[in-house]
């Protein structure tokens, strides 16, 4: 009950962040007719009139960017978001996502911006300027670490995912040798990822092997990713093809093809987004170390 | 047949040939990457443990695990013998198989024997056990603090630590799970 109203002011405190920073909040359909194909991320299908299939987002994506392209130019949302199996310590079928998007910006703003999200919410409603987690201490007021993901697989798993990518390898090693080994005593940003996992992440103009996607971690935990965005309409529709034939060739159903998003994007501004799963925020800001503990209920107990 | 995403705490399943419990468990779903599941293991034969991560859509045999009620007849060069008392059937483990259990193992002590696919792999002592005194030098006169402790062989020949007002012929009663006394048995 005390974590609940400790979420309750994180919560709060969110929305005042954003609010003052001139974002707009929206909310927009959890259930939808197509989604971003993800190949090992699995929405939860809905029956739908007599012989027709809705899904529960994933994540409110492609939703957000449609309405930057439509002409809104900093958003942000707050929304519940579903993956089918899974659930863990760490994992919720459902949860929460916030997430964000500002034109005109890329992923260096977006790790600049992401500290002094965490650092307001932080002294607002959690712990100042170090907080607890586990056992181990964090500290927020000096500089969140920057490490790449050549430099983290260099010291850590021993080799370089850039110059030669293995999605299972990387996989595997990203759990096993990376991130049990991030500092812990600052929040990390793990940034520069292979394009082969750029997902909607834009390529990086400085090294085309590289996708402009970062990724947060605190006390261990993944708590956000984000991109500079595809804008490329053409290079989209590319990888969304590559995604789909992925998802078909391991035995899934493709989602209906997103021809209303890609038409859309075709108006999109240089832009970048991030989504944080904010029960995870509200772990590492109330020292809860299973998921269940910062939730009113975890769907299947009701 | 278990699949990767049954894998939890204490699920007992059969890796290359062995018996396993997963002791702990981690799902993981690093970035957008494919989910794999973290499981510590523990060989229930050797009681070795190791870490193993799996992905999603492996599958696994459960082992055919079965806790039998036997009594422990007697130990000689072969190792534990015990019986089935409803069964009359009779079972040898080694003395590495029963491991620290033999140190308060006694004749006709009822203990539950694991089988996995009909071998017996190991035993479980009964939670509290009394076992006799069969030698303890007296206390030492003067060293009378609250805590002092003596040693004291008991009759499997085991020696513990035991208060100093216990005398040679008492009967204890021993936690098996810690190893320690608990109290006096009156008879």
């Amino acid at each position: 009950m005390k974590r609940l109203r400790q979420r309750a002011l994180i919560l709060q405190a969110v929305r005042n962040f954003f609010i003052s920073h001139d974002f707009l909040e929206v909310q927009t359909p959890v259930l939808v007719s197509t989604l971003a194909p993800e190949p090992y991320i699995e929405a939860i299908e809905v029956p739908f009139g007599n012989n027709d299939v809705r899904y529960l987002i994933t994540s409110p994506e492609l939703n957000l960017k449609r309405l930057v392209a439509e002409g809104l130019d900093h958003i942000f949302q707050i929304t519940p978001a579903f993956r089918k199996n899974e659930r863990g310590t760490k994992h919720l079928i459902e949860f929460t996502l916030l997430e964000w998007y500002s034109v005109q910006k890329d992923y260096i703003w977006l790790m600049e911006y992401c500290e002094e999200l965490i650092r307001y919410v932080a002294s607002v409603a959690g712990n100042w300027p170090v907080i607890q987690y586990g056992g181990i201490k964090i500290r927020l007021d000096e500089p969140f670490y920057r490490i790449s993901i050549q430099e983290a697989f260099a010291k850590w798993a021993g080799w370089d995912p850039v110059l030669d990518y293995d999605a299972y390898r990387f996989d595997l090693d990203m759990v096993e040798q990376v991130e049990p080994n991030l500092p812990v005593d600052r929040p990390v940003f793990l940034f520069d990822y292979p394009i082969q996992c750029a997902a909607l992440a834009r390529r990086s103009k400085r090294d085309g092997r590289l996708a402009e996607r970062v990724e947060l971690y605190a006390g261990g935990l993944e708590l956000a990713n984000g991109y500079s965005e595809l804008t490329d309409a053409e290079e989209q529709t590319k990888r969304f093809q590559q995604d789909f034939a992925r998802m078909s060739k391991i035995g899934r159903r493709p989602y209906p093809w997103p021809a209303a998003f890609l038409k859309s994007i075709k108006r999109l501004l240089p832009c970048a987004g991030m989504a944080m799963g904010l029960d995870r925020l509200v772990m590492v800001l109330t020292d809860a170390m299973v998921i269940d503990d910062v939730v009113a209920c975890p769907s299947e107990t009701i | 047949m278990y699949d990767s995403s049954d894998l939890r705490k204490g699920l007992k399943i059969v890796i290359d040939g062995n018996p396993y419990i997963v002791t702990d468990f981690q799902f993981s779903k690093p970035g957008k990457g494919q989910a794999l599941y973290r499981c510590k293991l523990k060989n229930m034969m050797t009681g070795y443990t190791m870490d193993r991560t799996y992905r999603s859509g492996e599958k696994f045999d459960p082992a055919n695990l079965d806790e039998v009620k036997m009594q422990f007849l007697y130990k000689d060069g072969d190792g534990f013998h015990f019986m089935d008392t409803q069964k009359y059937e009779q079972v040898t483990l080694t003395e590495e198989q029963v491991g620290e259990a033999k140190n308060f193992l006694k004749e006709n002590m009822e203990v539950t024997v694991l089988f996995f696919d009909a071998t017996p792999i190991d035993i479980t002592l009964p939670i509290f056990v009394e076992l006799q005194v069969t030698k303890s030098d007296p206390g030492v006169r003067g060293d009378t603090a609250t805590g002092a402790t003596k040693p004291a062989t008991l009759e499997t020949g085991y020696v513990i630590q035991v208060p100093l007002f216990i005398e040679e012929g008492e009967v204890l009663k021993i936690d098996t799970r810690t190893g320690e006394y608990v109290e006096r048995v009156k008879r």
